[in-house]
């Protein structure tokens, strides 16, 4: 124990001479917490639609102002050319062709029914997916509305045709804001990258200068040194997190919904599994190049399989395998959980045993990879 | 009778096919200063990691400070003081916390670490800089310093890997002359070197060509053998032999 | 570090010596081969990036978890909710009995929506023709909420136009959705070209910038400067290996795209080839740049990654959408050379466009290489002098 605090006396000093770290520690929260969720937003507004209107009527006029003025569309084009309407798609101005047919209201009341197509830039798959929801249930909120007028003119034959109302709320943010989602993903984030990225870099570092053989041709043990090197960026982490939670509070009012206290918790548990994570990968690296690169490399994979961008839910069963393999994605479902829901620890504790198991098994190879003699 | 400080008899380390250490044998006496000479890629590092704990023999025996090299590797390693060629004190780290922190690693007292660790500065001459970073010294104090933190905790042997590198004539003597303080108090000191000068300075030397050790004797014995006035003159004879170049 | 080698006075050569060039290439070949961990990494970065991308990453929804709250247990409910489990979207969960329930499952994550039919359901629709559905979503995530609607309302309505077809005269818009270059709906295909863009930013920008500094920093870079090589072809040999090294990742992503996600590429393989050579002479500056700055590995590092590999990440339009963000953020996607890079491979690999589509970016993507390599070579001989 004695020899545990001349290690982790050295540490220290040498991490708060370290100049960059002290300046990822203080900036990089702020500088991920304010600009990230700035440039993550995929809220869909402003649709742009180009309209084809073969039907020129006062008519069909009507629809293009009621999509005009539904608040999630902008017409960028109103022609009666197919060709220049794909123009505008071609040139990502436009999200969605509209084509109305000629002779629309009247073949409308002749026959019934009318198809109106909709051409959508598919590639963008989220803007086209919502896009063509909100205009397609334009169209039905239009349809109605010449029910309503028709029969209330043919009031005779009228039969009230059943309604089913629907009523939605959303629980937990009303006001459908994507911050609320994004920012205590980038809290995970955050203390992804101090953790995997920070300890590993470390501990190369010495390799490189070759400190390290000199650490190994002293009598100090497996696990002072490994102690040495994971509480104090345990401790980093820990303040970072802080830091965020405090950004998070300060910038964007989101103040966790459940207990700080159990969030920490996991917090805690997860930069233990991270921190193995970051030192089994420096036990595998020989120069900061390659630890920075597979750091990177897993890190990535981690990040895109979590649920940060996209949901686990959409998955494939293999994916989603894979998700509940990365210690990242439990930390995410957990602090969303906890930040916006208030879920207690009983209702999350599936998370803290994965957690738990990740800590143990990623610190168990780092320190049996670990070696002093080779 | 004294315990040998170091007994290594057909001692080899192969990587692969390559015998990087081809089954040498030899002994040191407690508080000799012992030379372990040869070319670059001759072998002498590769040993002197197996005699530290810092690698597995392939094959062979050998015990330093009377503890076995395969079994007792954590007991050597609290028995030995080591300086590498890249001297591995802490850049970072001011002199006196880079004293602290080996000497605590050791298992020194504050107090211990303390007043040995004032004394060794003034001795140094560092007094002056002993809150400075030690990546602020120039080469030649770095050196000394790091010599004196290998010894910092009184160890039986010391091995020092080419600890003279890249400092002018004089700065060398200086630091043989600690070498021989050192040794004046019991410590045996295990150095490997180029610099032939410097290995007329040690009671016995050995030199390794192509894993193998091809002389062991004083400097002057050898200087008779080979019938020339220089121990450059007795390594280049060897030398010329050797079928492996640099690493 | 005076140097006083005056390259005016020189002999003229009348031509560079070829085969110094060559071997000193030959060589730098070797470093960047040997590093194998590396290159495992460079190659499996957008293989499995690509995999992720086409695979298992999409924004569609799906395998929603959803539970009802059943009040009415009457055929209409019964209809819908069994309309709802047949669905792909949802995952039907055990009913839930209370409000509270609803609540706990939420906060356990394990649904995200819950409907709730009140009691009277069939017995209000039959009489009073109107009758309530109560839908609950779980807002945290606003666009899988909305989605989640659509889909539940699309469901409910195409029920009740089932049960009662035709009333009366009842006019029928039907929108038809076409999709438009995604016909094999594989999730979003933005991110092929930004994968592509990205690795040439690691492999051209970080990687090159790297590899001169680390010469710098070893001392043999003053060698090579004195030599009778010109230090024009000191930085051409450098940069050869990751040229070629981003050329077959080029290749590699596109294949994959090709074979394993069934991506057809609609334009001309030359126009897409052409611009990519362009862009990786401007991340190659870059890199030239970045080495110009500093001496000390890490540092380059660092700026090749924060520096140069986060604005693209962020700000080229594959990840994150450029208009949603803030008026600064949109300048810096307008300053930064893979937004362009992005707009033309789209616009050619994945719409078919021609040249005359993207003259005006691919001019000024041109621009910013030339712009960039002059910059860099001048700063790189006034450090020589």
């Amino acid at each position: 124990m004695k020899v545990l605090g001349f290690i982790l006396q050295k540490e220290f000093r040498q991490i708060f001479r370290d100049k960059t770290i002290l300046a990822m520690m203080f900036a990089l929260p702020i500088i991920q917490l304010i600009i990230l969720p700035l440039a993550a937003n995929f809220e869909v507004k402003n649709v742009n639609v180009a309209v084809v209107d073969y039907d020129r009527s006062s008519f069909s006029q009507k629809l293009i102002n009621k999509i005009a003025s539904s608040g999630y569309f902008r017409i960028v084009g109103n022609t009666i050319s197919y060709r220049d309407a794909l123009k505008l798609i071609e040139k990502n101005d436009a999200d969605i062709m509209l084509e109305i047919p000629q002779g629309f209201e009247r073949n409308l009341v002749r026959e019934g029914s009318q198809q109106l197509n909709m051409s959508v830039d598919a590639i963008n798959g989220t803007k086209s997916a919502i896009g063509s929801g909100y205009l397609t249930a334009v169209l039905k909120d239009f349809n109605r509305s010449l029910e309503v007028n028709i029969n209330s003119v043919n009031s005779s034959a009228m039969v009230q045709s059943s309604v089913i109302d629907i009523t939605y709320s959303d629980w937990f943010n009303p006001r459908r804001e994507y911050k609320y989602y994004m920012v205590p993903g980038i809290l995970v984030l955050l203390l992804t990258l101090i953790g995997g990225f920070m300890a590993a870099l470390n501990i190369v570092r010495e390799k490189e200068i070759g400190t390290i053989e000199q650490i190994n041709v002293t009598p100090m043990k497996k696990w002072q040194f490994i102690l040495g090197k994971l509480i104090p960026f345990w401790i980093v982490g820990m303040i970072v997190f802080t830091i965020g939670l405090t950004v998070m509070y300060i910038v964007y009012g989101i103040f966790p919904k459940g207990s700080i206290p159990v969030l920490y918790l996991f917090a805690a548990v997860y930069l233990v599994a991270l921190l193995g994570f970051g030192l089994l990968i420096s036990t595998f690296s020989n120069s900061q190049l390659q630890a920075m690169f597979v750091a990177f490399f897993f890190m990535m994979i981690f990040m895109l399989m979590s649920g940060f961008f996209t949901s686990i839910d959409s998955m494939p069963n293999w994916a989603r395998q894979m998700s509940n393999l990365t210690p990242v994605t439990h930390f995410i479902t957990v602090v969303r959980l906890i930040v916006l829901k208030g879920s207690g620890l009983w209702q999350v504790r599936q998370e803290m045993y994965y957690l738990i198991g990740f800590a143990l098994l990623l610190n168990g190879c780092a320190i049996f990879n670990y070696r002093k003699t080779s | 009778m004294n315990p040998k400080a170091i007994v290594c008899k057909d001692l080899t380390k192969k990587f692969g096919d390559f015998k990087a250490v081809d089954h040498i044998s030899f002994d040191v006496e407690q508080g000799e200063i012992f030379g372990f000479l040869g070319a670059n890629g001759a072998g002498k590092t590769t040993a002197m990691r197996m005699l530290c704990g810092l690698s597995f023999p392939s094959s062979g025996s050998a015990t330093v400070a009377g503890f076995d090299v395969f079994r007792q590797q954590e007991k050597i390693k609290a028995s030995i003081g080591y300086m590498s060629q890249k001297f591995s004190l802490y850049e970072n780290l001011t002199v006196s916390e880079n004293i602290q922190f080996y000497g605590g690693v050791y298992g020194l007292s504050r107090s211990e670490i303390k007043q040995r660790g004032e004394e060794m500065v003034s001795t140094l001459g560092l007094k002056n800089e002993a809150k400075k970073l030690v990546g602020e010294l120039p080469l030649g104090w770095k050196q000394k310093l790091a010599f004196s933190v290998a010894i910092f905790h009184r160890p039986k042997i010391v091995f020092l890997d080419e600890p003279t590198g890249g400092v002018d004539p004089i700065t060398r003597r200086q630091f043989w002359d600690l070498i021989y303080e050192a040794a004046s108090t019991g410590i045996t000191v295990f150095v490997t070197t180029h610099y032939m000068d410097e290995a007329e300075y040690c009671k016995r030397i050995s030199v390794m060509v192509d894993g193998r050790v091809e002389a062991l004797d004083t400097p002057a014995n050898l200087k008779k053998e080979y019938n020339t006035h220089s121990m450059d003159e007795v390594f280049y004879q060897l030398a010329r032999r050797a079928q492996r170049t640099a690493d | 570090m005076k140097y006083f080698i005056n390259w005016h006075v020189a002999p003229k050569e009348p031509q560079i010596n070829m085969k110094q060039l060559f071997a000193f290439i030959r060589k730098e070949f070797y470093h960047v081969f040997r590093d194998k961990r590396t290159l495992l990494i460079l190659f499996g970065l957008p293989v499995v990036q690509i995999v992720l991308f086409g695979f298992a990453l999409s924004s569609e929804v799906k395998n929603i978890g959803i539970s009802i709250f059943d009040n009415a247990h009457d055929n209409n409910s019964e209809q819908i909710i069994n309309r709802i489990k047949t669905s792909s979207y949802f995952l039907l969960k055990d009913p839930v009995i209370s409000y509270n329930e609803i609540e706990e499952r939420f906060k356990e994550g394990s649904i995200k929506c819950a409907v709730i039919f009140p009691a009277n359901f069939s017995n209000d629709l039959s009489h009073f023709g109107k009758a309530e559905i109560q839908i609950i979503t779980d807002g945290s995530d606003p666009n899988t909420a909305t989605i989640l609607v659509n889909y539940l309302s699309a469901i409910i309505s195409s029920y009740q136009s089932q049960l009662k077809p035709a009333q009366g005269i009842s006019y029928q818009i039907i929108p038809q959705v076409r999709q438009l270059y995604n016909v094999e709906q594989n999730g979003s295909l933005n991110f092929i070209p930004g994968v592509i863009a990205l690795i040439f930013m690691i492999v051209s920008t970080a990687l090159t910038s790297v590899s001169i500094v680390k010469e710098k920093e070893l001392g043999t870079m003053e060698i090579l400067l004195v030599s009778p090589l010109k230090p024009i072809m000191v930085l051409i040999a450098k940069a050869v290996p990751y040229l070629v090294l981003s050329i077959i990742n080029f290749i590699i992503i596109l294949a994959l795209s090709v074979y394993l996600l069934d991506v057809h590429i609609k334009g001309s393989l030359a126009l897409i080839f052409f611009e990519s050579i362009i862009f990786i002479i401007t991340c190659l500056s870059l890199g030239l740049l970045i080495s110009n700055v500093t001496n000390n590995q890490q540092t380059a590092m660092l700026i090749s990654m924060m520096g140069m590999m986060l604005p693209t990440i962020l700000f080229t339009g594959f990840m994150f959408p450029i208009e949603n963000m803030p008026v600064i953020f949109q300048i810096i996607s307008h300053i930064i050379p893979s937004s362009y890079y992005y707009i033309i491979i789209k616009a050619v690999m994945l719409k078919g466009l021609g040249f005359s589509y993207v003259w005006k970016e691919t001019l000024i993507l041109t621009g910013m290489a030339v712009f960039l390599l002059t910059i860099a070579l001048k700063n790189f001989k006034i450090r020589l002098t």
